[in-house]
């Protein structure tokens, strides 16, 4: 049984349909790609899972449990991390309140504790704190550990996003466009970072990509999607050959 | 110090320098110390020096008062008065005509203020800064709570034996400090959750509403709700539950403010929050059981100087406990970015819920702590005008920080105060104040700042090194 399930969902907005019956499935550990042109809808797909809009149609169930109609932080909180296409970052916490912060499920002290500062709170917001130290330093951001995050370099944003992600301890990590805004050679870092975090964690990954070569080198399996439909589906090779594909998005870039 | 001798501008920067870092190297204990001597100092001496510089009273809140009066005497019908005294330093016409302004009290004030408080307070700091920094150390390393009970009672009998001296000060102080728990509360909401509230005073009202109807009706024998259940000595036993039923109301006014308006963002809370203080307003002024627009009164004398400095405290204790939890923090990243925060397992909804019934429950308190030291209450109280005052001192003090909003509501309110004798002009002083601070500083003066007890009370420097 996979770990992510979508069966045949489909969203409107309105009266357009913006997704069409759309299905998935994501084993533990497999990293899953979702490429396809501008307005595609693969954001919308992502927001669908991920719990902040409700599709009209079909079923989604992670863990073999429905999360349909869950609230964001609920479906969160059962293992669904995630990042997002423009840098939603907090503009006034530091890089430390981020990671820490995504921990806010894991915290059992409840409010008796955060108003009168019981032990119980104490060890449990400095194991949050090591556990933040550990991913700040796997993702290259200790030493901003204690600055506003605004005042971060870009590439080292997206990382502190991705740190953030996965201080909530996912099952399977969502990336919107992790790659969206950066040079070669932050892109080959980026690449790097997910795959170590990857063989680390043992986490599924499904992710949103405009450029190629960075989903062909990742991805075990890869959706198209054209109007909010799957045109095809399958490993970067076939993808890479199915003449659907190549007329639909990849164009003569990939006949060469 | 002229600019035209180096050496002795180099001698002036020098010195400059040197006091500025002796200064940095006193610890709060030297301060809360040497103010300690101060106010001894002036409990033992202060009416001889009031008779030896010929004042009328003693400066009651550091002379700012007397100041203004005579800032404002020579405003109102100055110009005479100032020819009259310059004839005078011109000097020939002391045909004993002229006479130095009455009200003119000024340079009396500044010297008594410079004697009894600064000296002592300077000198004691800069000379003791070994010994204090030692026993500063020495506390620091005692168990958090006991060093912070050990400041909390020095400070306490500063401000004990500094209000011992006049009713005026007393008052003054604890309303003071009802600002603070005030200020601190709507910081909560306006500051660390970033939505606009201004139900504040209608919270206020409840809780002070609430805190009387208990207190009236078990300890005191009223018109409106007959004679007291209780024996009189159980009612400071009481009092704590009475400001609890107060919060505990304003705090379900609160709730009712909240479901409608955290279902969006936006404006909507200001909208509902500002018809709900007319509405608390309007219901409390209808309501003959309370006494209507006349007020209630007859609440026992309960709220004395310690009761409220205990209140405050705890106040400031639980807030800044809250908003350095990740708990609160959540409060921030749903003001900054609230899909975000959701995405991040946060349960915005509850977050903010929570957030805004606690500010609301303190504001309950206060109101409740607000109506014992006036021992009265009514209606007209609550309206725009404290909540001007509120937000004034939030926005002063500084979002975002627990720091900032005792810096603003000791400000403000001391400006308040030292702006009395101008009466209407108060409230154009006060708002342009706030504007040039809006400009210059648009979150206010001490804001986005962590407040954290122990580095503000660790020693200033290391008790091996040299002076």
């Amino acid at each position: 049984m996979a770990l992510l399930e979508v069966h045949h969902m489909s969203h409107d907005f309105g009266g357009l349909r913006a997704v069409n019956n759309y299905s998935l499935n994501i084993e533990p550990g497999e990293i899953h790609g979702l490429i396809g042109p501008n307005g595609a809808g693969k954001t919308t797909i992502f927001n669908l899972i991920t719990g902040i809009y409700r599709p009209t149609e079909g079923d989604i169930r992670l863990d073999n449990a429905s999360i349909v109609g869950l609230q964001p932080y609920q479906i969160a909180a059962r293992g669904l991390g995630r990042t997002f296409q423009n840098l939603q970052l907090w503009r006034h916490m530091t890089v430390l309140e981020h990671v820490m912060m995504a921990r806010y499920s894991k915290l059992t002290y409840g409010l008796v504790g955060a108003f009168f500062g019981t032990p119980k709170r104490k060890r449990e917001e400095s194991e949050s704190r090591e556990k933040a130290q550990v991913l700040m330093e796997l993702f290259g951001v200790d030493r901003f550990a204690n600055q506003i995050v605004l005042n971060l370099p870009y590439g080292a944003q997206r990382r502190v996003e991705m740190a953030r992600a996965m201080a909530m301890e996912p099952k399977i990590l969502f990336l919107d466009e992790p790659t969206a805004g950066m040079n070669p050679e932050e892109l080959i870092q980026m690449m790097e970072i997910i795959r170590r975090a990857h063989r680390k964690f043992g986490v599924g990954i499904f992710l949103i990509e405009h450029r190629m070569r960075f989903v062909m080198e990742l991805c075990q399996e890869i959706q198209t999607l054209v109007f909010g439909e799957v045109i095809a589906e399958g490993t970067p090779e076939e993808i890479q050959n199915n003449p659907k594909v190549i007329e639909a998005y990849l164009g003569s870039e990939m006949v060469e | 110090m002229t600019p035209d001798n180096p050496t002795s501008e180099k001698h002036y920067l020098r010195l400059r320098h040197n006091v500025q870092h002796r200064l940095s190297l006193v610890p709060i204990l030297g301060w809360l110390l040497g103010a300690l001597l101060a106010v001894i100092l002036e409990q033992l001496a202060g009416d001889y020096l009031v008779d030896a510089l010929d004042m009328d009273k003693m400066p009651s809140l550091l002379g700012i008062l007397a100041i203004a009066k005579d800032i404002k005497y020579f405003l109102w019908q100055g110009w005479d008065q100032l020819v009259i005294i310059g004839k005078m330093f011109a000097g020939g016409a002391f045909s004993g005509v002229v006479s130095v302004p009455d009200p003119f009290q000024t340079p009396r004030v500044l010297l008594y203020v410079f004697l009894v408080y600064f000296l002592p307070i300077a000198l004691f700091g800069t000379l003791t800064i070994r010994p204090a920094n030692w026993m500063a150390d020495k506390l620091s390393k005692l168990p958090s709570a006991v060093s912070v009970i050990g400041y909390l009672i020095l400070l306490y009998l500063v401000m004990h034996i500094w209000a011992d001296m006049s009713a005026y000060r007393g008052m003054a102080l604890r309303f003071t400090l009802i600002a603070v728990m005030l200020t601190l509360s709507l910081n909560v909401i306006n500051g660390y959750m970033g939505e606009f509230s201004c139900s504040h005073p209608g919270f206020m009202a409840l809780g002070a509403y609430g805190a009387s109807v208990v207190t009236v009706v078990l300890f005191a024998n009223d018109k409106l709700f007959g004679a007291a259940l209780l024996p009189k000595f159980l009612a400071p036993a009481f009092f704590p539950l009475a400001l609890v039923v107060g919060g505990a109301v304003a705090s379900f006014g609160a709730l009712l403010i909240a479901v409608p308006s955290f279902r969006t963002r936006g404006d909507y809370l200001a909208i509902i929050s500002l018809a709900f203080l007319f509405i608390v307003k309007s219901l409390i002024e209808n309501l003959e059981i309370v006494g209507g627009p006349r007020g209630l009164k007859g609440q026992p004398d309960l709220a004395s100087l310690p009761v409220v400095f205990t209140w405050a405290v705890l106040c400031i204790w639980t807030i800044n406990n809250f908003v350095r939890s990740t708990l609160g923090k959540a409060l921030n990243a749903v003001r900054d970015d609230e899909v975000a925060a959701n995405a991040m397992t946060v349960n915005t909804r509850r977050t903010k819920m929570t957030a805004f019934l606690f500010g609301a429950f303190w504001a309950g308190v206060a109101g409740g702590l607000f109506a014992h030291v006036l021992r009265y209450v009514n209606p007209a109280t609550f309206g725009l005008q404290k909540l001007a005052e509120v937000l004034a001192m939030v926005y002063f003090g500084g979002l975002n920080s627990v720091y900032g909003s005792i810096v603003g509501a000791v400000s403000i309110s001391l400006l308040s105060e030292a702006l009395r004798p101008f009466e209407l002009f108060k409230w154009v002083i006060i708002p342009l104040l706030l504007i040039l601070v809006m400009i210059y500083r648009p979150t206010g003066l001490i804001a986005f700042r962590e407040f954290d007890v122990r580095s503000v009370l660790k020693p200033k420097q290391n008790p091996e090194s040299e002076v």
